[in-house]
């Protein structure tokens, strides 16, 4: 009797999927439906399949994720707010064989710590940079970010963002593409599903960059924030897709040939 | 080892290099920026890391990275550029990361001028940013001392796991002189298990100075504050000129102790009873000792001389209590004392009677200039 | 039959409602009772039908609350079997 032939009563299941073990397990203080959530996961089953958790150093930095360290697995840091940047390049520098990511919003990376960001990138210090641009900042309850689109209301722009009070919002992953040190800079969304399996892809092709000494890697994700947005988690999501991502495209801006190569096609 | 002629700054940074420093990340500002540029050519050398941030706000925090790792570390720099790197040092303290910083003190406030001065006293002693906690601070008066206490430096600051200053002026900086370097010590090969290295085989290693809640923050705030007491009972240094006899004993440190020493030995081959007391660690201050000196039998009076505008003065004040007669020789704004002007302020002391005493105590305070 | 299941952690559940949104069979719904933390968590519907295993609602969940399994396909379990032998 061939086992093609054999009847099976019990039913055999796969697991698709399941909590990847590079995040630990505790309940975040994120709010329900924010997608800081969704990118901690990403990030942290892209460790899982690279087999990079126990090389890993997480430099944390200061916003809604600031204890972002309480969450991966991974020996991490805090850094002062901007400065995320400047920690990762000092224990990358020193110890090149650890990976060596950060993670920062908006405010953290694209306001004070605009410095820090540029100058790593253009010195392309082999770090990976996981931006959060919620167009908001979160954990001081709202105000204005750089990344705030124009006519967006927040706490510091009650009437709205101007282009006299404030210019245009800045458009980071277009803005550290075209440095010489920068290997991957792109930018993805989590509005949905599709979206979300992109941005992983991204972040694994940005891992890559680093274990390949490729350069700098970065990946913006359009992010929502529901409470501050003043909307539902389902609404804050529409809201990335039908406001964010016509003003911050979705593409990649820089991608190093040798990953173009792996990949076998560009996007 | 034998002597060789050696400027301040490339002294410390050779002493740095010998003592295992492993990473240096700097920013240009003069006067120190001769340390800086020694670095950029041996560490590369050595294979040890070595960068030239983009400023001092980012060198800062790329000490605290590396120092997350456990490695020897270092930076250096002069007074604005320090003020940018208090946040950094505050964040070191509170999370307790070992490293070394030399600033190399030049007039201010603000932009001031390139000129040697003392004017970051209370900065470096008093705090090392926001919030309760206090470096350890060195203070050489010669470029050997700047040799050796930089090497000490080191072992402090990972005794303690804390932050240890090399406070020099831009004379010593600057100045060259005959010294000895010591050999050349390995890098250590192991890392302390705090540190940061990658979670293998053992749970993670979380560094950080955060503590939301009240209880929690208060109980990091005492083990910090028992470190410090650890620190103080342990690492008090200074150095004494025949203060046994003396009825006036000069307090000061760094480029004015040394000026100081040149007026002290003069007066007493004119037969006047006069010291010098010198600190070494400004923090841990040598509080006990001039307590003790003040209780002397012969001792009248002290006089602080410094290149500011009356910084360690408090200190010495605070130690022998304002009854005790502390008088101040201060100049500022780049302007180094010279012998002859501190031998005539001490001659002046020893003319004081009695009833004056008060007198001459209030106008030796609060900042005001003395010729 | 159905093909899939979920199994959701519903004290680490924030009933977002992403993952209700994102079923395409819409197996998913708010349980009415309240979990520990004050939230309505989501709860697999009718375990017997629909659920595919598709894997879009762990896709999109920000907290990693739920587990998906998939019924193995003939061609999946022959390997298995072949791999187990």
């Amino acid at each position: 009797m061939a086992i093609a032939d054999i009847e099976f009563d019990a039913k055999l299941e796969k697991i698709v999927y399941q909590r990847p073990a590079s995040l630990d397990d505790v309940h975040t203080h994120y709010c329900p439906g924010c997608t800081h959530g969704t990118a901690h996961r990403l990030v942290a089953e892209v460790l899982d399949e690279l087999e990079l958790r126990e090389r890993t150093i997480l430099v944390a930095s200061v916003g809604c994720s600031v204890f972002a360290y309480n969450y991966f697995n991974v020996d991490a840091c805090e850094a002062p707010h901007g400065r995320a940047p400047a920690m990762a390049t000092g224990i990358k520098r020193v110890n090149p064989d650890n990976i060596v990511f950060t993670y920062q919003g908006d405010g953290d990376l694209a306001s004070i710590g605009m410095g820090e960001i540029v100058h790593a990138a253009s010195r392309g210090e082999q770090i990976t940079v996981i931006f959060i641009n919620n167009a908001i900042y979160g954990m001081t309850g709202g105000q204005m970010a750089p990344t705030t689109l124009i006519g967006q209301k927040t706490t510091s722009s009650p009437l709205g963002r101007t282009l006299e009070m404030a210019g245009e919002p800045i458009r980071i992953a277009e803005l550290l593409a075209p440095l010489p040190g920068v290997a991957y800079s792109v930018r993805r969304s989590l509005h949905d599903a599709r979206h979300v399996l992109q941005a992983k892809k991204a972040i694994t092709a940005a891992f890559q960059a680093q274990l390949q000494g490729l350069g700098f890697s970065i990946v913006e994700l359009l992010s929502s924030c529901p409470t501050n947005w003043g909307m539902t988690p389902a609404e804050a999501l529409r809201w990335v897709e039908e406001h964010m991502v016509a003003y911050y495209p979705l593409g990649d801006y820089k991608v190093h040939d040798a990953l173009q190569r792996a990949r076998g096609r560009r996007g | 080892m034998p002597k060789q002629l050696l400027k301040g700054n490339v002294a410390i940074a050779e002493a740095a290099v010998r003592a295992g420093c492993q990473a240096y990340f700097g920013y240009p500002i003069t006067p120190q920026t001769e340390l800086l540029e020694h670095m950029a050519l041996r560490m590369p050398e050595l294979g040890r890391a070595f960068l030239q941030a983009e400023s001092e706000v980012a060198a800062v925090n790329m000490v605290y990275g590396a120092a997350t790792t456990g490695v020897r570390v270092m930076t250096s720099s002069s007074s604005p550029g320090i003020s940018l790197m208090q946040e950094g040092f505050s964040y070191m303290a509170g999370s307790e990361v070992p490293a070394v910083v030399v600033d190399v003190m030049r007039g201010g406030p603000g932009l001031g001028n390139i000129l040697p001065s003392q004017g970051d006293y209370f900065q470096v002693t008093k705090s090392a940013g926001h919030g309760d906690f206090h470096p350890i601070v060195l203070a050489p008066s010669t470029v050997q001392e700047a040799i050796d206490l930089t090497v000490l430096a080191f072992d402090l600051a990972e005794k303690y796991r804390t932050l240890v200053f090399v406070v020099a002026d831009g004379t010593i900086g600057q100045m060259m002189e005959p010294a000895e370097l010591p050999p050349m010590q390995p890098v250590p090969e192991s890392r302390p298990d705090w540190a940061l290295t990658g979670a293998r085989g053992r749970p993670r290693n979380i560094n950080t100075s955060i503590y939301l809640g009240a209880r929690e923050m208060e109980e990091a705030n005492i083990r910090l504050q028992e470190k410090l007491r650890r620190i103080t009972a342990n690492e008090i240094r200074y150095a004494e000129q025949e203060v046994d006899d003396a009825e006036v004993i000069v307090v000061a440190f760094g480029t004015a102790a040394r000026v100081a020493q040149t007026a002290v030995q003069r007066l007493r081959k004119e037969g006047l009873p006069v010291g010098l007391f010198r600190p070494i660690t400004l923090w841990p201050f040598p509080e006990e000792r001039l307590a003790q000196l003040s209780e002397q039998e012969a001792t009248k009076r002290f006089i602080v001389v410094e290149m500011n505008a009356g910084q360690m003065l408090l200190d010495v004040r605070a130690s022998v209590g304002r009854k005790f007669p502390v008088h101040f020789h201060g100049r500022m704004g780049g302007v180094v004392p010279l012998p002859n002007e501190v031998e005539e302020e001490i001659r002046a002391l020893f003319a004081l009677d009695d009833n004056h005493k008060m007198q001459m105590t209030m106008e030796g305070s609060n900042g005001n200039r003395r010729h | 039959m159905a093909k899939g299941r979920v199994i959701i952690d519903t004290e680490r559940c924030k009933g977002c409602e992403l993952c209700r949104d994102a079923c395409p069979p819409g197996v998913l719904a708010l349980a009415d009772e309240l979990n520990s933390k004050g939230y309505y968590p989501v709860f697999l519907l009718d375990p017997e039908h629909d659920c595919t295993g598709c894997a879009l609602c762990s896709t999109v969940c920000p907290d990693g609350c739920i587990t998906v399994f998939r019924e193995l396909s003939p061609k999946e379990m022959q390997s298995y079997a072949k791999a187990a032998a």
